[in-house]
């Protein structure tokens, strides 16, 4: 290895966005357990504090700072490293290494680019030279041709015939790319991609082919291998983020398989790659025609993916390639014996799906395609594809219970909807099956392989075979054993063979269960060792199975393990952070002399990496599975509180059976889950709560806002379609929600709250044991009360809160942990308006802001609280956040991007898809770190100011006159301008959409790049206000204009950019606090 | 849905697994071996080497997809390693009844039933592997439902060379080089690696003496079974060890080449049976993985002075292929024809060739 790296610096990737998210904290922190193992210092830079990688004990020294060029040469010109990886942190850490070596930066400080040499990574990244390259092998890419006009690309279109695909260059994921059939589409897509890159590439679209794909390793020595490689069960023109992905391929023959293999290897010693890449191809279903897609000099969603799926730590290794190891050098370290230079053969199937919450955006679209849309994936492991793939529908968490016997899905046109890909496409294709589609035809709408409609079909035929049945009694061994074989849960079993029966659902699941145990149908444990049991190996990699019959593994039953259920997929709402909370969970439980025992299921995750616990069981988190793994574990106990939602919704059914729970008991979890036993319990403390009523007739909910007053919040129980909640401001907005969102009635009630404006919104983050708090953490929202808490900036400790408040919230929260005998982690959101507090929601497990305060903080609320969970005594820490001389913003990252045509407004739904958390001296310092990193700019030229109503115009009257002090050209709409000009701060009238005779345009004048920020305010959330705006909403985002849509951020931001210039910004570690 | 018959997969030991028949309703004895990779079977079961053998694939999934045709080309077959299935059954966990591939003109059921081989799925192939691994390998049986239960066949008693090489000469290709390619049990892709370089290729049988025939070098192939049974080729090999003429081999003739110059051959605790074997260029940093199905290998430190191995398995640290330290005569224990596996050796027939 190269003896001169001392000292190396690691870019991540940032917040968690659509494209981006924690695959790159898996990786990154491989990274930097491979450069510790070698005693190499470590420097990393990500803004994103509630990865694991920026915990203690990961890396050296941590930043907190935006991965962009300025802040990056900073940390070198003070961390002096001697050398760089750029290949763990997405394309947000590729892209910034590109800028720092092509800007001499990194020679300038002598740092070396460890692993891929950056022109290799040039050579994979822009279009042409790529194309070039590979040419110069007789390699077949997609021709396309790069254009940098939309004239250009219309001529461009013409030469190759329609459809073609147009995609900019140098973008993540896919951003700015689609299909085209015709030259309107065209032009409405090259002009968007055209905004992101300066470059466009239209080429000819291979729709239909199969999408195929190989995750390659280079050393320096030039030894080779692939690790894995992945079919796309959609075929081309649907971005693979998007696909199911298969591992290994499914349809490949021998000679297919090593003929992409071979050229893949070619590819990359062509290109030069040290360390790990993934080669993507076209494939023709009709011959061995082939072009290459494209070539990720990098570690990618797909490495992580391929990790996950075979065993092999594609990132560690990596990272080794790059200090000049050979991959002879080094060890398997699932075998820990044999060498790292090998490819995993895999004696199981894994099915990858994406998980979806475009539910949550208002107005956009459900087709699926070549930009990637999902916010998160879950890995299925099986010996059939079946089971595979149905463990998988279930893990995605969508109410799904498999492939079969879900509630039934609306399709008006079945075959429309089976030829445009949604994210509903594969229970269309259940639907199309149930009602006589053949796979054939099925095949002809979709292109999806036969192989895969046939094997989905024999799911079909298996429930058809069920349904036959009304008892179990009557139901064959031999029938029942091979739906499980395919992957039926339980419940599944029990829909198809109880038919109309009056029992819940999951009695009857468990009736299903106690047969089948009694016949002695249960599941195997399996492991997953490299090696497809070849050689012996020590593994403690493990996925249940019904296609075996004998267990890997020996059970010691000596209830010495503590089992730790994970998060689950990524999803709007629950992500990185229940990882971290979860990894945090499982260290402490090892360092006490527990064996830590993980279930999970996100291949993007850290805590699905064998080396964090004792045994990972990659595996679904449903009540039947998680019953399965306990009676086979005999664990002393069970922890639910630290993997979010899901794994605290089993609570009640866990108990039932008897489970150990471990920390707060189920009975509390369900009293503060449960409406209106936690209503009732805060009345019985005399602790003040919005108002609010669960309602059954439109009669009702008006005489309840005769008592409240609008503005309401409405809660459908039982959603028809779009968010599942919306503020109403008057009886209109009200009949049209109920309308087209709700359907009340007894069966689905409606729950309305009083709604109360321009109320602080305060998190109380606490551990407690045996009901009394022992740590805690008050943080406020910098927004006002009606952004969600997950969407809203957070300052920590509180800069504007008095003192009287906290001391409320403290007695309260105090009064709380009693009530419910609180022994864990738990979050409380209140409302605070002048000293009066309300309790919103208090959730009896760790919440999202657990990783921020903790590391803000510098105490581990996950170790307390998981000590308390164990049953050790803790002390309260001898610290309180009133001794901290900094602050903590933690700000969301918003996808919108990639959401074409949602609407960028903030809402009382969550909507962004990752945070950063940043540090800072005071407030203004933290915010415009923050900002920043979640890759807003500080303007340079015009701020277009649209501020909604005369009470949040007056509130931004202080940010105008400092917009105006500070140079910037002041663009305004109508009421904007009048108030403005009243107060005497000139500014330039523009209008809008809807007055399009006039001049100048506010669209105009984005495209022209005139405006470099949007202050775009709308009045309230109601349809008619929400469309003024959209527009102008929807360009910013498509013009990669940065876009605030309120007045309490807008001000904050504003207030510290020009307070503050970027270069007077300190460059302090996280231990320098 | 398919009426499928149970069948039963009966180990010497008396371990039995309970499956279903896919291919052909008949019975059948042979020992049983496994290989872990993930595509191949067309190729695998019309392996010589795996004559008498009862082929466990450890991926689950089998028959995806298909079976490619029966095509001729240049007096071999295109698709397959020789004219027919020389195992005597395969066992899977789970079969696809359904394939799909554009060059498949027939299921791999129909196939099996064409050459009467019987197929059997729903079995523990992990479990199966791991109770193989440590004993070795076993005999076993296949009995169907409905079909008489057979003895034991123990196919290592047998000379299996013998049974699966050539009977008379054939000649294959045209060049102005000719190689002599001793049949042992030869996979047809190793006869389209040697033409295709434009070689003329004189296919003998195992015990064919020979060093008779003007030739250019000399090719030993891979082969079924116990290496010390093949005697005649050994003796042979003995004699052209004396010349100079290039001499290269595959796999048993790896093994063959070796004791013809005096090392020993024994079996391997965990046979090598895999697409996925790393080996490594003895003295060297270049690593290449490699097709092998092997049971047997050649002890190193019995090679004698003028011999030196030339790849090692990275793994288990055992021989992978020798060569002679002044004469042009080398071999390899893994497959550089591939076929089924990676081809990243192939590059040995070009060493060869330019010795020519």
């Amino acid at each position: 290895m190269n003896e001169k790296i001392k000292k190396v610096l690691l870019l991540g990737s940032g917040a968690l966005k659509i494209g981006e998210a924690g695959e790159f904290d898996y990786s990154g922190s491989q990274a930097l357990k491979a450069m510790k193992e070698e005693g190499i210092k470590t420097v990393l830079i990500n803004p994103n504090i509630a990865t694991v990688q920026t915990s203690e004990g990961f890396a050296d020294k941590i930043y907190f700072l935006p991965v962009t060029p300025e802040y990056v040469e900073r940390v070198i010109e003070k961390e002096r490293p001697d050398g760089i990886l750029l290949a763990f942190g997405g394309q947000t850490a590729l892209n910034c290494g590109v800028k720092l070596y092509e800007s001499g930066v990194l020679e300038k400080y002598g740092v070396e680019v460890l692993g891929t040499p950056v022109q290799a990574i040039i050579d994979t990244e822009d279009r042409e030279l790529f194309v070039k390259k590979l040419d110069e092998i007789g390699v077949k890419t997609i021709k396309s041709e790069a254009v940098e006009s939309v004239q250009g690309a219309i001529k461009a279109a013409e030469r190759l015939g329609y459809p073609v695909i147009v995609r900019a260059a140098y973008a993540l994921g896919g951003l700015g790319s689609g299909f085209c059939d015709n030259e309107e589409e065209l032009v409405s897509l090259t002009e968007k991609a055209l905004s992101f890159s300066p470059q466009v590439l239209v080429e000819k679209s291979l729709k239909g082919w199969k999408e195929v794909e190989y995750e390659v390793v280079r050393d320096k020595y030039d030894n080779c291998i692939t690790v894995c490689n992945m079919e796309n069960f959609d075929p081309l023109g649907i971005h693979t983020g998007e696909s199911i992905v298969v591992a290994p391929s499914q349809t490949l023959s021998n000679e297919d398989y090593h003929y992409l293999r071979k050229l893949a290897i070619k590819i990359i010693r062509h290109i030069g790659i040290v360390g790990e890449c993934n080669v993507q191809y076209a494939f023709d279903p009709e011959s061995m025609d082939y072009r290459v897609i494209e070539v990720n000099a990098r570690l990618s969603r797909s490495s992580a993916l391929a990790s996950k799926a075979t065993g092999y730590p594609l990132a560690f290794v990596a990272a080794k390639l790059g200090l000049g190891y050979g991959l002879f050098e080094l060890k398997n370290s699932v075998t820990k014996d044999t060498t790292a230079f090998f490819e995993p053969a895999l004696d199981y199937c894994v099915v990858k799906l994406p998980r979806w919450d475009l539910g949550k955006f208002h107005g956009v679209r459900r087709e699926i395609g070549s930009s990637m849309k999902s916010v998160g994936e879950v890995m299925a492991i099986g010996r059939t594809f079946e089971e595979a793939m149905q463990k998988g529908l279930r893990m995605i968490g969508r109410g799904m219970h498999g492939f079969v016997e879900n509630k039934d899905i609306k399709i008006e046109d079945i075959d429309s909807a089976l030829s445009t890909p949604t994210d509903n496409r594969i229970f269309v294709i259940a639907e199309a099956m149930k009602r006589g589609y053949s796979v054939d035809r099925i095949h002809e709408l979709t292109k999806i392989d036969r192989w895969f409609l046939y094997k989905l079909d024999n799911i079909m035929q298996t429930s058809r075979e069920l349904e036959k049945f009304d008892s179990l009694q009557a139901l064959p061994d031999e029938l029942l054993r091979q739906a499980k074989q395919q992957g039926f849960s339980d419940f599944q079993i029990a829909r198809s063979i109880f038919k109309g029966a009056t029992e819940s659902p999951e009695a009857l699941s468990l009736r299903v269960r106690a047969h089948r145990k009694e016949r002695g149908i249960t599941p195997v444990v399996k492991q997953i060792d490299t090696l497809a049991a070849e050689y012996p190996a020590q593994t403690n990699y493990l996925y249940i199975t019904y296609n075996g019959q004998t267990n890997d593994v020996d059970f010691k039953h000596d209830h010495r393990s503590i089992v730790v259920l994970g998060s689950g997929a990524y999803r709007i709402g629950s992500s990185v952070e229940f990882d971290w909370c979860s990894v945090n969970a499982l260290m402490t439980v090892k360092k006490e002399g527990w064996r830590s025992v993980m279930i999970n299921y996100n291949p993007e995750t850290v805590s699905t990496d064998y080396d964090m616990c004792d045994r990972l069981y990659f595996d679904e988190l449903t009540f039947e599975r998680v019953m399965d793994i306990l009676d086979l574990e005999q664990p002393h106990g069970t922890i639910l509180s630290v993997g979010g939602q899901i794994p605290n919704n089993l609570a009640m059914r866990l108990d039932e059976q008897g489970v150990n729970i471990l920390g707060t008991s189920a009975k509390s979890i369900d009293n503060a889950e449960d409406r209106h036993k936690f209503s009732s319990m805060l009345d019985r403390l005399g602790i003040d709560q919005p108002r609010w009523r669960e309602l059954t007739s439109k009669e009702d909910i008006d005489s309840f806002i005769d008592e409240v007053g609008f503005p309401v919040l409405v809660r459908p129980s039982y959603v028809l379609s779009g968010a599942a909640m919306n503020v109403c401001s008057n009886h209109e907005e009200l009949d049209r929600f109920l309308r087209l969102a709700a359907n009340v009635s007894k069966q689905h009630p409606v729950v309305v709250s009083e709604f109360i404006q321009n109320a602080k919104e305060i998190e109380m983050d606490a551990v407690a044991q045996n009901g009394e708090i022992k740590a805690y953490a008050i943080s406020e929202h910098i927004e006002f009360a009606g952004v969600h808490s997950g969407d809203a900036t957070i300052q920590f400790p509180p800069q504007k809160l008095y003192v009287e408040t906290m001391r409320r919230i403290k007695k309260v929260s105090g009064q709380i942990a009693r009530a419910l005998n609180i022994s864990g982690p738990f979050n409380i959101q209140f409302l605070a308006k002048n000293n009066d507090i309300k309790v919103i929601e208090c959730n009896l497990r760790a919440s999202r802001s657990f990783p921020f305060v903790s590391k803000v903080l510098k105490i581990n609320f996950i170790d307390l609280a998981t000590k308390v969970m164990l049953g050790i005594p803790v002390e309260k820490p001898n610290k309180s956040a009133f001794d901290l001389d900094y602050v903590g913003i933690k700000a969301s990252q918003f996808s919108f991007s990639r959401l074409q045509g949602s609407d960028p407004v903030l809402g009382v739904d969550m909507s962004s898809t990752g945070e950063v958390g940043c540090l800072g001296t005071d407030t203004g310092e933290a915010v415009l770190k923050a900002m920043l990193a979640v890759g807003h700019r500080i303007p340079k030229r015009g701020v277009l100011l649209s501020t909604g109503s005369a009470r949040q115009k007056a509130a931004m009257l202080a940010s105008a006159q400092l917009l105006h002090k500070h140079g910037y050209t002041i663009y305004a709409t109508k009421g904007t301008h009048a108030f403005l000009s009243e107060n005497g701060i000139p500014a330039v009238r523009v209008y809008m959409p809807s007055q399009p005779e006039e001049h100048p345009q506010a669209l105009e004048l984005l495209h022209r790049k005139e405006i470099d920020l949007v202050v775009n305010v709308p009045k309230n959330l109601t349809p008619t206000e929400l469309s003024n705006g959209y527009k102008i909403r929807r360009a910013a985002i498509d013009l990669n204009i940065p876009l605030l849509t309120n007045t309490r951020l807008a001000e904050a931001f504003i207030s510290a950019f020009t307070s503050l210039k970027p270069g007077e910004i300190e460059i302090k570690a996280w231990d320098e606090y | 849905m398919h009426e499928v018959k149970n069948a039963l997969l009966i180990l010497e030991d008396g371990t039995t697994f309970k499956g279903k028949s896919f291919g052909y309703p008949g019975s059948t004895a042979g020992e049983v071996v496994f290989n872990t990779a993930m595509t191949g079977y067309p190729e695998s079961l019309t392996d010589p080497s795996y004559e008498g053998q009862i082929l466990v694939t450890t991926y689950p999934i089998l028959g995806n997809y298909g079976v490619p045709p029966r095509r001729q080309k240049d007096d071999v077959s295109q698709y397959y390693e020789s004219d027919h299935i020389h195992a005597r059954a395969i066992v899977a966990q789970d079969y696809s009844w359904h394939h799909s591939h554009w060059q498949a003109d027939r299921s791999l059921a129909e196939w099996l039933n064409e050459e009467k081989i019987p197929g059997i799925y729903g079995i523990d192939t992990r479990a199966l592997t791991k109770l193989l691994r440590e004993k070795g390998s076993m005999l076993g049986k296949i009995v169907v439902e409905g079909a008489e239960e057979p003895d034991f066949y123990d196919p290592n008693k047998e000379n299996l060379v013998a049974k699966v090489s050539c009977k008379e000469v054939e000649v294959h290709g045209e060049g102005d080089k000719t190689v002599v390619l001793v049949d042992c049990g030869v996979k047809h892709n190793i006869i389209r690696c040697l033409t295709r370089r434009g070689l003329k290729v004189v296919r003998v049988p195992w015990d064919y003496d020979f060093n008779s025939i003007p030739c250019d070098g000399i090719f030993i192939s891979n082969g079924p079974g116990n290496p010390d049974l093949v005697d005649a080729t050994v003796e042979n090999l003995r004699k052209a060890l004396q010349g100079d003429k290039p001499i290269c081999g595959i796999c048993m003739g790896n093994q063959l080449l070796s004791r013809a110059a005096g090392a020993k051959t024994f079996k391997l605790k965990y046979g090598h049976r895999s697409h996925n074997q790393p080996v490594r260029r003895a003295g060297t940093e270049q690593c290449y993985v490699t097709s092998q199905n092997h049971g047997f290998a050649v002890d190193d430190k019995t090679l004698p002075a003028d011999w030196e191995p030339l790849f090692i398995n990275m793994n288990d640290g055992t021989n992978e292929g020798i060569r002679h330290k002044s004469k042009p005569f080398f071999s390899a224990q893994f497959h550089p024809e591939a076929s089924s596996g990676p081809k990243d050796t192939e590059f040995l027939f070009d060493e060869f060739v330019a010795m020519l």
